[in-house]
């Protein structure tokens, strides 16, 4: 049932110009990017290879771009339905609250892993010419996708919110601003709490190669967390009419 | 026609904040019957259906759905319900295929019948030249119907529309109240409206909901007998004395109307016909209309409605 749902998302994503649009910008960056990045790398390569100069910078830009973007692509999931109406299909349908906002939610990773792929590729083919470091691309991999699914969660829960699409996106992006900034304080204090809760710290060890479960569960619980408020925003709307 | 209940509703309130919107509704509904449900705007129609979908929590009170309770066990009781709402929940970017496709799915159809409950839903709503058509692109008509199809692809039997004619060409309008009386063959439906006609033309049986309150809930049959009782219009060639007419057993009041018509009300169980007409032959009072007076379901309605206000204002 999550995965018809899910079905139906990615399909009406693709069949607006918009993920084909994003899609396509976003090859169009990293390509040139990652072209930028290997040709300096060859003019003066550095010690660490091919791997460490190319793939944190394209990784860690696309973690800048996907706060533009993400947003863009969640906002429609709960406030369209909202503004069309359509909602009570979902709601009168033999499926859980649950159930309705993990298939929507999984339509859109869907989607963005299409993402994560093409900029895979790029990275992987450089093993035409030299030996890629597996271990780190990994790191990178496993990063972008938990990063993803948070701001897709984030996303998620700011669209229940309001009817009005570009609002859940401004507050979408707003929110992954606000948790990217809580990292600022480090700069003069130091590693802190603070500055432990921003989304950004937890996804530089992934780009330094670093593969530490407590910034995976960092993730896990923002993901899970966002959801659970999805979920009871949504039966909140129910009892409160 | 059997005597299942398939829809129980007892005691179902619902407030938002201090504004009652349902007051203590309790009604069933059989297999097999299509029930209307009548208000003027605002009465708690749509709220009352919200609540019997599962789209609304009810404040107090119980709705169970072929044998389920709503709230005990939703998955059951929401499989056996097919719901339109007001506003046809439509994807707008999809075809009508591909839109059926994912509503047979998301209603649990097997896989193997999905095929088969999409072609019998479109051919019972009149969509399969459309079938291929973009949603956006259809007129409001056949958006309406795919709404339709969309509740009864799954065969539920509970069928509940909320205003299915709005916005339809009369032709569309009596397509679907036959599609309607249709699908009360074999389903449930509860049927809302603020169209008279359409109830006396579809409904087993009527309920007229006001202020949140179940003011009348009669048989169609029951109603028709409401309807005719107690009045008679009559026409003399002659002038007729009116005292004289007063004066037969059983009349209240007789009535002037337009074109010498008199209007008489009787007693329920004194009908005075034969004595009218005996008199008018003995008198010679040129007797030549005579027709039993019918009370139109809008002077029902308006009654209920507007007797229940008269009753708040004097308690207030």
């Amino acid at each position: 049932m999550i995965f018809t749902i899910a079905a139906r998302e990615l399909r009406s994503l693709f069949l607006s110009p918009l993920a084909w649009i994003i899609l396509a910008v976003m090859t169009l960056v990293f390509g040139i990017v990652f072209d930028i990045s290997l040709s300096a790398f060859k003019q003066s390569p550095v010690p660490d290879g091919a791997t460490a100069a190319v793939v944190p910078g394209l990784y860690e830009l696309a973690m800048v771009l996907l706060f533009f973007i993400v947003p863009m692509i969640t906002m429609r999931l709960f406030s369209e339905e909202r503004r069309n109406q359509s909602l009570p299909l979902l709601f009168s349908a033999p499926v859980s609250m649950t159930e309705i906002v993990l298939g929507k939610y999984l339509g859109v990773v869907a989607y963005l892993m299409i993402m994560v792929v093409t900029l895979t590729l790029m990275p992987i083919s450089m093993e035409l010419g030299t030996s890629i470091d597996v271990g780190l691309l990994f790191a990178n991999i496993i990063g972008m996708v938990l990063l993803l699914g948070s701001f897709t969660a984030i996303g998620l829960f700011m669209s229940t919110l309001t009817q009005v699409p570009a609002l859940a996106a401004i507050l979408a992006f707003g929110a992954l601003f606000l948790l990217w900034l809580l990292k600022l304080p480090a700069y003069w204090f130091g590693e802190n709490a603070v500055s432990y809760l921003s989304i950004a710290s937890h996804y530089e060890n992934f780009l330094k190669g670093v593969f530490s479960s407590a910034d995976v569960v960092y993730y896990i619980v923002v993901i899970v967390l966002f959801l659970a408020f999805s979920v009871r925003r949504l039966e909140a709307d129910r009892l409160g009419g | 026609m059997t005597d299942t209940v398939l829809i129980d509703v007892q005691e179902l309130s619902r407030y938002f904040g201090n504004h009652c919107a349902v007051n203590n509704v309790s009604f069933t509904v059989n297999k097999g019957e299509v029930v209307g449900f009548l208000g003027p705007n605002g009465a708690g129609k749509t709220t009352t259906m919200k609540m019997l979908t599962g789209n609304l929590a009810p404040s107090t009170g119980s709705v169970t759905i072929a044998g389920h309770d709503l709230l005990d066990d939703p998955r059951a009781a929401k499989s056996a319900i097919g719901y339109l709402p007001e506003q046809p929940p439509l994807y707008r970017e999809l075809t009508v295929n591909e839109y059926l496709d994912f509503c047979a799915a998301l209603n649990r159809i097997p896989r193997d019948q999905r095929l088969a409950a999409r072609e019998a839903a479109k051919e019972k709503c009149g969509l399969t030249k459309v079938a291929d058509r973009l949603i956006a692109n259809l007129s409001k008509g056949y958006q309406q119907r795919v709404g339709i199809a969309q509740a009864i692809i799954h065969m539920p039997p509970v069928v509940i529309l909320d205003e299915p004619t709005v916005g339809l060409d009369p032709i569309q309008i009596r397509e679907i109240r036959l599609l309607i009386r249709e699908l009360g063959k074999e389903h449930s439906v509860i049927l809302s409206t603020h169209i008279l006609p359409e109830v006396q033309a579809t409904c087993d049986r009527v309920q007229i909901i006001n202020e949140g309150q179940l003011v009348l809930h009669d048989s169609i049959d029951g109603l028709e007998h409401h309807l005719q009782s107690a009045s008679l219009t009559v026409a003399f060639n002659k002038e007729a004395p009116l005292s004289e007419l007063e004066g037969i057993k059983g009349i209240k009041k007789v009535e002037p109307q337009r074109e010498g018509r008199l209007r008489l009300f009787y007693e329920p169980d004194q009908n005075p016909v034969d004595e009218i007409v005996r008199r008018s032959a003995e008198n010679g009072w040129g007797l030549c209309e005579l027709r039993p007076g019918r009370v139109s379901l809008e002077e029902i309605f308006l009654q209920l409605t507007t007797e229940d206000k008269a009753d708040d204002e004097e308690a207030a």
